[in-house]
C-alpha cells in the first residue's frame, strides 16, 4: 500500500543552500510531518524540522508546502496527486537557521514589546466575575498556537525586512484585541497604542493571515478591524476632526480617511503599500535583493486586479462600509500619489491585448 | 580551550529546567521572591506538552456545586491513585489548587464562566463533583499561554526598573540539559547546549528546578511529544536522588494506532458511551469476553441486552465497552496479542455502523473534525483502529511534599510536574494533572528560591566535570562505527511497549531486563552524522541515555512489585494487595546500575485517614492498619 513518492526539500543553512530531492515511501493516512520523519529515520538523519504535538496543537512544525504555509502535522499526503513533488521550505519571513527551522525570535521580541494584561487593582483573585459572552470575543484569539503563519504570510514583512522594526504582526494585533476586549484589562490604550506602537496602520486588511489560521481564527475580520474601527471613530469625533483641519492643514482629505495616517510615528514607509507574496516584484531593488539572497520557489505574481463587481464597477457602499468611502484598489492603507514603481493596479482586459 | 568547545558561561539563582506548566510556574514564583531566574525550555517558548492537556484543572472552588470542598477532593484523588499517592502531596494539592487556579485569571486566563460569572467546571471521570476549570477542550493551552505571558509581564517591570527584558527572568529556548553539576552533595550548575547552534552552556547556580515532564517517548503508541524522554528523571538519578512508583504509567485504552497521522491521539471515551463497540479482526463485538467477576453483575451479557442500555439504561446492564479503562485495555492487548488485531496491531473501534453520520457528528463535533482533519478519516464511514497509548507517568522524582526538595543524596535539587512522584499514587485522575503543576510549581519556585537565599557560599562547579560533560555530548558525533539513534530508539521503544507495557508477566519483565541491557550497551557506542548545528540526529543520541536508565527502573520496579494497582497491572498478580500498598519502590544509581528499595509510605494523619468510610479504607489497608483506624475511631468517639 506504500508508494514511492517524489520530495524537494530545501537543505542549507544561513550562507546558503538548495532543494535536495528525495524519493521516499509514503503509506495511507500519513501526512507530510510524518515523511520528514521517516526520512529522519533513514537517509537524512540530520534534517532539521521542528515539531511537538502532532496533532495541531502546539503549532511548531510550520514549514512551507509547495508554497504554502502550512503546518507540517496537518497536511495530508493524500491532498497531493500521487505523481505531484512536493516541495518542502523553511518560512520566508525569517532566517534560516538549519534546513527547516528558522529564526523565529522578532515574534518573541515582539510578544515583550506588547504591554500584558494589566489586572484590576481593587479586584481580589477568586473574585472575578465575567459573563461568557463577554469572554467569548478574546477567548477566539486566545485560540492562537503561534505557529507565526499568520506573520510569515504577512506581506508586510515578507521580504521587507525593513518594515520589521515597526510593525508587530497579526499575531500581536490579535493579542492588542484581545486585551482590548478583555472584560476586565484596566488599559484603555490598546487601540491607540496598537496604531502607535504596533504598526497595525501598515495592515491593509487582505486577509492572508486569517486564510492561512490553522486555528481558523478570523485575524482580520474579528481582530484587526475592529482595532482599526475605533481609530477611525475617534478621527470622525467632529471636535477632533476639526482640530486636525487647524493643526494640520497641509494633509489631504483622503489620507485623513485611512487609518494608515492615524498615528504619525507609525505611518508605514512607502514599500509597505503593495500587496505580494511571492518576492518583491514590483519594486525591481526588492527583487534584486530578494534574488541575491535564498531563493527557492519564486515566482513574478500577477498583478491585483482590483475588488470590481460584475458591472466592472468598484462597490459603493459607504453607509454599510466597514470604514468611511470605499475601499482603494491600491489597499486602504497607502498614502498618496503612490511611487510609480509601486502601482499594482492591472487593467481587468490587460492579458487580452 | 579550543573554539569547538567554547562554552558560553551563566550565573543564575535558580534554573528550572523544563517550561511547561510547572517550569513556568516554579520561575514566576523565584523571580517573585527576587531571585535572578533562567528558564531552560527544550522547544520553543510556549509549545510545551501542557498545552495537550484538553480537560480541564481540577480545583475543588465549588462554583457548580457548592458541596464541594478541599477534603472531597482529597479524598477522589486518594481513591484514584488507590491510596498509594503520598497523602501530604494529595493535601496540599487539593487545599491550594483553587488558590493557584484564580491566580491566574490575575494574569490574564479567561476560562469559561457559569451564568453567575464564575469560572465554570466541568464533570470528569473520578471525581466526585463538577471540578475542571476548563476553556473549552484546550484548557493546557490556555494555562501554558497565561503562564508564557505573566513571565512577559515580569519581564516588562524589569525592563522599567533595569533596562533589560533579561534581568531577572530569563528563556532559554531550544535548549537541552544534559548534565547537573555538583559540589559535594550540592547542585552547583548544569550543562547542556543550544539547539540551534550546537554550542554548549554552562549554568551556575546553587538550586535547579526540574520540570521535564514525562517519559513517554520510551513507548511505540504514545500520546507524548518527542520532548517526554525522562530527561529530568535521568539528571534527578545521576545527581544522587530517588525516584518513586517508576512502575505506573497511564496507557489510555483507546489511542489511535493508524493512521500513523494520528497514531496515540486519544479518542474520548463518549465514543463508547455513545454507541461505538470494540470489534477484533474476525468482526466480533470480543468484550463481552471480557468481563471480570466482578462486574458481571453490572454488565450485559449478549449484544441485543446491550444495545438496549442505550436507550433504556434502567431495564438493561451496561455494554461491556464501558468497562474501567484498565479492563478495556487488558482486553484490547489480549486480542492483539491472541492475533486477532488490525494489521496496525489494535482493535476496531466501530460507530460508523451503528449510529448515522448525522448523528455522530452532532454528537462527537470535535472527534468527527480532528480525525477529517488530521488524517482523513471520516469516523462516520469507517471505523477506527484503536490501541492503548502511553498517557503518563505516574512515577518520578522522590520529593519533599512540601518543598519539592529532592529527597536523596543531594541538596539543591527540586522538582514539580509530571516528573516528580508520589502526588498521584498510582494512577491520576484527568484534571489533577494541571492543577498539579501549579500547586507544585509555585511550591518549588519558591522553596529553590529560599534555599539559594540560605546559603553562605555559593558552591563551584568543578572543571573536570565540565570537561567530562562535553565529552560525554560529543561523543555520538565522534563516532562513526556505532548505529543510528533512530533504530535504538525504535528497539527501545519495541521492548518497552510489547514486554513492559500495559499488561505485565514476570517471564517478560526479566526478558526486558535482558534486552535493555544489550541496549544499554549499543546506546553507549550510538553515533550520530552531521554537524552539531539543529542535528536532531544527535540530540536524540543524547536523549537515549536518559530513556534507557529511566526505562531500566520502570521494568526493574514492575517486575518486583508483585499485585495489580493502578498503573500498573501484572497478569500473574491479579489483584491489588494490601501489604504492597504500604510500600513505594525506590530507584537510584549504583554507579552505573539501576538499585531498587523498598521503602514504606508515609502514615496519613488521623484527620486525613478519618475522612474515610471504613468499609472502603477495607478494601487497601491491611487487618493490621485496619485495627489502628479502629482504634482511632473509638478514641474519637470517647
Amino acid at each position: 500500500m506504500g508508494s514511492k513518492r517524489q520530495f524537494r526539500i530545501w537543505r542549507g543553512d544561513e550562507t546558503g543552500g538548495d532543494l535536495k530531492d528525495y524519493t521516499v515511501e509514503v503509506n495511507e493516512g500519513e501526512v507530510v510531518l510524518d515523511i520528514i520523519h521517516r526520512l529522519q529515520a533513514t537517509e537524512a538523519p540530520d534534517l532539521a524540522c521542528r515539531w511537538n504535538c502532532k496533532a495541531g496543537k502546539c503549532g511548531s512544525c510550520s514549514m512551507e508546502i509547495n508554497g504554502k504555509p502550512r503546518l507540517g502535522c496537518m497536511t495530508r499526503m493524500s491532498t497531493f496527486e500521487e505523481s505531484e513533488t512536493v516541495t518542502v521550505t523553511p518560512l520566508r519571513t525569517f532566517p534560516v537557521i538549519r534546513d527547516l527551522v528558522t529564526d523565529v525570535s522578532f515574534n518573541y521580541e515582539k510578544a515583550r514589546e506588547t504591554p500584558a494584561f494589566a489586572p484590576p487593582a481593587d479586584v481580589a483573585p477568586g473574585d472575578y466575575r465575567m459573563q461568557q459572552v463577554d469572554v467569548e470575543r478574546s477567548q477566539e484569539f486566545r485560540k492562537c498556537i503561534e505557529c507565526f503563519l499568520c506573520q510569515n504570510v504577512c506581506h508586510v514583512i515578507r521580504d521587507h525586512e525593513e518594515n520589521k522594526p515597526a510593525f508587530s504582526g497579526p499575531r500581536f494585533f490579535i493579542r492588542a484585541a484581545e486585551l482590548d476586549m478583555h472584560p476586565l484589562d484596566t488599559r484603555t490604550d490598546r487601540k491607540e497604542y496598537a496604531q502607535a506602537e504596533m504598526g497595525l496602520g501598515y495592515c491593509n486588511i487582505t486577509k492572508c493571515c486569517t486564510e492561512v489560521c490553522p486555528e481558523h481564527i478570523k485575524i482580520t475580520d474579528n481582530g484587526i478591524i475592529p482595532m482599526k474601527e475605533r481609530a477611525v471613530d475617534r478621527r470622525y469625533d467632529p471636535l477632533v476632526r476639526l482640530g486636525s483641519k487647524i493643526f494640520r492643514r497641509g494633509e489631504t482629505p483622503q489620507n485623513s480617511v485611512t487609518s494608515a495616517r492615524a498615528a504619525g510615528p507609525a505611518t508605514p514607509s512607502t514599500s509597505a503599500g503593495f500587496h505580494s507574496h511571492a518576492g518583491g516584484s514590483h519594486d525591481s531593488r526588492a527583487e534584486a535583493q530578494a534574488q541575491s539572497g535564498v531563493n527557492w520557489h519564486r515566482e513574478v505574481p500577477h498583478p491585483t486586479a482590483p475588488a470590481v463587481d460584475e458591472r466592472g464597477k468598484l462597490p459603493l457602499t459607504e453607509l454599510t462600509f466597514d470604514r468611511a468611502a470605499a475601499p482603494s484598489p491600491f489597499g486602504d492603507d497607502v498614502s498618496f500619489p503612490l511611487p510609480p514603481e509601486h502601482l499594482n493596479f492591472a487593467h481587468p482586459e490587460q492579458d487580452k491585448h | 580551550m579550543t573554539t569547538t568547545t567554547r562554552i558560553e558561561r551563566h550565573h543564575y539563582d535558580v534554573v528550572v529546567i523544563g517550561a511547561g506548566g510547572a517550569g513556568l510556574r516554579a520561575a514566576i514564583e523565584a523571580r517573585l521572591a527576587g531571585k535572578k531566574t533562567a528558564i531552560i525550555s527544550k522547544s520553543l517558548f510556549g509549545k510545551a506538552h501542557t498545552v495537550m492537556a484538553e480537560g480541564g484543572a481540577a480545583a475543588a472552588m465549588g462554583n457548580v456545586n457548592p458541596r464541594d470542598s478541599w477534603q472531597v477532593h482529597f479524598r477522589d484523588t486518594m481513591r484514584g491513585g488507590k491510596f498509594l499517592n503520598n497523602f501530604r502531596m494529595a493535601e496540599l494539592h487539593a487545599k491550594e489548587s483553587p488558590q493557584r487556579i484564580w491566580e491566574l485569571e490575575t494574569y490574564g486566563a479567561l476560562f469559561d464562566r457559569t451564568k453567575n460569572g464564575k469560572i465554570s467546571q466541568r464533570n470528569f471521570g473520578g471525581h466526585e463533583y463538577p471540578r475542571l476549570a476548563h476553556v473549552g477542550d484546550r484548557t493546557g493551552l490556555e494555562l501554558i499561554r497565561t503562564l508564557q505571558q505573566k513571565i512577559v509581564s515580569l519581564q516588562q517591570e524589569d525592563k522599567r526598573e533595569f533596562g533589560s527584558y533579561d534581568a531577572r527572568i530569563r528563556v532559554f529556548a531550544e535548549t537541552t540539559i544534559t548534565e547537573l553539576l555538583l559540589d559535594g552533595d550540592r547542585v552547583a550548575g548544569a550543562f547542556g547546549y543550544y539547539r540551534e547552534s550546537g554550542e554548549f552552556i554552562l549554568f551556575e547556580a546553587p538550586a535547579v528546578v526540574l520540570a521535564t515532564g514525562g517519559v513517554g517517548r520510551s513507548y511505540k503508541v504514545t500520546s507524548n511529544s518527542w520532548e517526554y524522554t525522562g530527561d529530568g528523571h535521568a539528571l534527578a538519578l545521576r545527581a544522587g536522588a530517588n525516584l518513586i512508583n517508576m512502575e505506573f504509567l497511564q496507557f489510555h485504552p483507546t489511542g489511535m494506532v493508524w493512521p500513523p497521522s494520528v497514531k496515540g491521539i486519544l479518542v474520548t471515551e463518549s465514543v463508547r458511551g455513545d454507541g461505538g463497540v470494540l470489534r477484533n479482526s474476525d468482526g466480533k463485538r470480543f468484550m463481552f469476553d471480557y468481563v471480570p467477576d466482578v462486574f458481571r453483575k453490572q454488565y450485559a451479557e449478549t449484544e441485543e441486552e446491550a444495545d438496549r442500555w442505550y436507550t433504556d439504561p434502567d431495564n438493561n446492564r451496561r455494554p461491556p465497552e464501558l468497562l474501567p479503562r484498565d479492563e478495556v485495555a487488558r482486553a484490547i492487548n489480549s486480542e492483539v496479542k491472541a492475533g486477532r488485531g488490525t494489521p496496525a496491531g489494535g482493535v476496531y473501534l466501530d460507530i460508523a455502523s451503528r449510529k448515522s453520520a448525522d448523528e455522530i457528528r452532532r454528537r462527537l463535533p470535535s472527534m468527527y473534525h480532528q480525525f477529517k482533519e488530521l488524517a482523513d478519516v471520516d469516523i462516520t464511514k469507517e471505523p477506527m483502529e484503536v490501541g492503548p497509548t502511553c498517557h503518563y507517568v505516574m512515577g518520578g522524582v522522590e520529593v519533599e511534599p512540601d518543598s519539592g526538595a529532592a529527597v536523596g543524596h543531594v541538596r539543591g535539587l527540586f522538582a514539580a510536574g509530571e516528573v516528580s512522584g508520589g502526588m498521584h499514587g498510582s494512577n491520576r485522575l484527568g484534571g489533577n494533572s494541571l492543577s498539579d503543576l501549579l500547586v507544585f510549581g509555585k511550591r518549588a519556585g519558591g522553596h529553590a528560591a529560599s534555599y539559594a537565599d540560605g546559603l553562605v557560599e555559593r558552591p563551584k562547579v568543578a572543571v573536570q566535570a565540565v570537561e567530562a560533560a562535553v565529552e560525554t555530548a560529543l561523543a555520538p558525533l565522534q563516532r562513526d562505527t556505532g548505529e543510528s539513534p533512530y533504530t535504538l530508539q525504535q528497539d527501545l521503544q519495541a521492548v518497552m511497549g510489547d514486554l513492559v507495557g500495559i499488561i505485565r508477566r514476570e517471564g517478560e519483565l526479566a526478558d526486558a531486563l535482558v534486552r535493555l541491557a544489550e541496549l544499554r550497551e549499543r546506546v553507549a557506542k550510538v553515533s550520530a552524522a552531521g554537524g552539531r548545528r539543529y542535528n536532531p540526529g544527535w540530540h536524540l543520541a543524547l536523549d537515549l541515555r536518559n530513556m534507557l536508565v529511566v526505562s531500566e527502573c520502570t521494568a526493574k520496579a514492575a517486575l518486583e512489585r508483585q499485585e495489580s494497582r493502578g498503573g500498573h497491572t501484572r497478569e500473574d498478580y491479579p489483584s491489588m494487595d494490601p501489604k504492597w500498598r504500604r510500600l513505594n519502590l525506590v530507584c537510584s544509581l549504583d554507579g552505573d546500575a539501576v538499585r531498587l528499595t523498598h521503602k514504606p509510605l508515609p502514615k496519613m494523619r488521623p484527620e486525613l485517614i478519618g475522612l474515610f468510610d471504613r468499609a472502603e479504607l477495607a478494601k487497601y489497608l491491611t487487618d493490621e492498619e485496619l485495627a489502628e483506624f479502629d482504634a482511632l475511631t473509638e478514641e474519637a468517639n470517647n
